[in-house]
């Protein structure tokens, strides 16, 4: 009797438990609702929206900082700084041309080299490889992507520039001597080689985000051609690349803007001379690039003050094509995904 | 007749483009395998003890290491990353649980100018915040400016992966009486820490191997560095140095550096692939 009343007794009692934490429980829960403590709620969505805001403070906090850092400059020589090529320090006389000059020419020389290589690339990634070669192609040129600046152009000094000096170089000059850009005498570190050694650069940021823009090409396309009998390159052309033409465009800018604020690179192979010179052998000189061998040198207020406009120039290039690529891969990806959507 | 002849004529043209497109890939990757091959003949025997143990000989020379500049490298890193990755993680964080489809696509169309912006950019306005009014280069400047590059990097990488989390486990949590912000951080943080740190690896990775920012920033210094406020080395900053010297020595330890400096950054690619690995697994 006994003892079987103790278990009985336990179970009473454990239901007793379990039915008033449940209750207490429900309480605490209802506690919970009922008074909206969030203040830890609040906090946390402040606290991220303001790091999130960082962004726009940075934007605005490197145009300032440009800005105040060159007024002085920007007042004693104006538009004048744009287009006047002497840069002499001891006379105070800055004019930035020679380094616009030389920071478009190799751009666009890096461009000339890179845009049909990487855009012919992600098609053959995209469309043309078998598909158990594609994914160890892409990873080799993300490892291209990860190679510090600093390396390609240790590179570039000590194997590239020999190698151009020897057998590039010369050859172009036998065949295209006669025209202007190819003319003079051959040193090595050259404007040519600026351009090439940003090629480099830049081609691993065209050719993924060229992949990238042909992948979001949708399957219709291909089936549609391939439906009409076109061959597998007809298909590539006709379907996915005129398709996809205005985020390629995009992709170009994209990598546009690299190459122009491109520096350590093109520092150690382009020559470091302030000069307009049609021959692409000889030195030249990029914004970056003055900016990164002067700088520290600046003894005066004045040069620093010109170099904080080489800067501020650098700046406001380089922001300009970074928005237009920006807006023109925008209008891509929702424009396709709107498709996808269908 | 003609027609098949066409569609022959079709088939090479095919066969040809499909030709062309693999040289370019070649080609494309043929500056890595150069850059890699070079790197090792140059710099694998001039790696040694000495190399990771000792400071830089004096001007003329012969011998010495990079101790310095290793240690300097971290340093930098971990002061570039105490600005970096909580600003970069939390802005992210805002952007893929909170914001709103207007501000967040201004936000990420910010981003992503920023990171446009070319690295020689940071190291001027920081020379301009910092190293002006202080009057001296030091370590501070140097992580700042990597730290501040690092921030749209991480907040775009964190944005994507936070995303990418189920809604349910929110709903869940949150159904639970869980507050939002506990939810977030304890449930949908967690479940995207893997890829939370590979963003943060990359960037880490990408920053180690800047030089231009450093230049007039951090400085470099062929001593130890004794106080965050003082000039510091940094691996890239030295090879850089290196290379354009005009000592054969300093040439052959600026290999052995870039070797280091590549071995390194190549490391943290690899651990991201592992990563990701798992992560392409447990996500979906």
């Amino acid at each position: 009797m006994y003892r079987s009343g103790l278990p009985l007794l336990i179970n009473v009692l454990s239901f007793m438990a379990v039915a008033a934490s449940i209750a207490v429980g429900e309480r605490s829960v209802q506690a919970r609702m009922a008074s909206p403590s969030r203040f830890g709620d609040k906090a946390f969505e402040w606290l991220t929206l303001a790091m999130a805001l960082v962004v726009v403070v940075l934007i605005t906090l490197i145009g300032w900082q440009l800005w105040i850092g060159s007024s002085v400059a920007i007042k004693k020589f104006g538009f004048h700084f744009l287009v006047t090529s002497t840069w002499d320090p001891v006379a105070e006389q800055f004019g930035a041309l020679p380094f616009i000059y030389g920071t478009l020419v190799s751009s666009l020389i890096a461009l000339l080299i890179a845009v049909p290589l990487s855009i012919a690339t992600a098609a053959y990634l995209t469309e043309l490889a078998p598909l158990w070669l594609r994914q160890p192609l892409v990873s080799l040129i993300e490892m291209l992507a990860a190679i510090p600046s600093v390396i390609l152009g240790l590179w570039g000094i000590f194997v590239m520039i020999p190698w151009l000096r020897d057998y590039p170089f010369p050859f172009l000059k036998r065949v295209f001597g006669w025209t202007p850009f190819f003319s003079g005498p051959i040193y090595g570190p050259s404007m040519l080689a600026g351009g090439i050694i940003i090629a480099v650069m830049i081609l691993p940021i065209i050719t993924s985000v060229s992949r990238e823009i042909l992948r979001s090409v949708p399957d219709l396309q291909r089936e549609a051609a391939y439906g009409l009998g076109a061959t597998r390159w007809e298909a590539t052309r006709i379907a996915v690349l005129s398709y996809a033409k205005k985020g390629l465009f995009g992709a170009v800018i994209l990598g546009l803007g690299r190459a122009l604020g491109e520096t350590m690179a093109v520092t150690m192979v382009i020559g470091n001379t302030p000069q307009i010179a049609a021959s692409l052998f000889k030195p030249g000189y990029t914004l970056a690039s003055v900016l990164a061998n002067e700088f520290t040198e600046a003894t005066t207020d004045m040069y620093l003050q010109a170099l904080f406009e080489i800067g501020l120039v650098l700046f406001g290039i380089t922001i300009l094509v970074n928005l237009l690529a920006q807006l023109l891969l925008r209008t891509i990806t929702t424009a396709s995904t709107t498709r996808a959507v269908q | 007749m003609r027609r098949s002849d066409s569609h022959i004529w079709r088939k090479i043209k095919s066969g040809l483009a499909s030709a062309i497109a693999f040289i370019s890939a070649v080609l494309v990757i043929t500056p890595l395998g150069l850059v890699f091959f070079h790197l090792v003949v140059n710099g694998a025997s001039s790696v040694s003890w000495d190399f990771f143990t000792k400071l830089p000989a004096p001007v003329g020379a012969i011998g010495g290491g990079m101790a310095n500049a290793i240690v300097g490298s971290l340093e930098l890193l971990a002061l570039a990353g105490a600005i970096g990755i909580p600003i970069g993680v939390l802005g992210g964080v805002y952007l893929a649980e909170y914001g709103s489809a207007r501000i967040n696509s201004v936000l990420r169309f910010l981003a992503d100018v920023l990171n446009g912006v070319p690295s020689i950019t940071w190291g001027v306005v920081v020379y301009g915040l910092v190293v002006l009014r202080v009057k001296g280069f030091s370590a501070y400047a140097g992580g700042l400016a990597l730290g501040l590059i690092m921030i749209p990097l991480i907040l775009r990488t964190t944005e994507e992966v936070v995303l990418l989390v189920p809604n349910g486990y929110r709903e869940a949590a949150l159904a639970l009486g869980v507050s939002r912000w506990k939810t977030i951080v304890h449930i949908v943080m967690k479940t995207a820490s893997k890829g939370i740190i590979t963003g943060i690896l990359l960037a880490l990775a990408r920053v180690g191997g800047e030089t231009a920012p450093l230049l007039f920033t951090a400085f470099g210094n062929r001593f130890w560095n004794h106080s965050l406020n003082q000039p510091i080395a940094a691996l890239p900053l030295q090879v850089f140095t290196y290379a354009i010297s005009p000592y054969d020595d300093w040439h052959r330890q600026a290999w052995a550096g870039a070797l280091v400096l590549v071995t390194g950054i190549f490391c943290v690619n690899v651990l991201v692939r592992i990563l990701t690995r798992g992560r392409a697994s447990s996500v979906v």
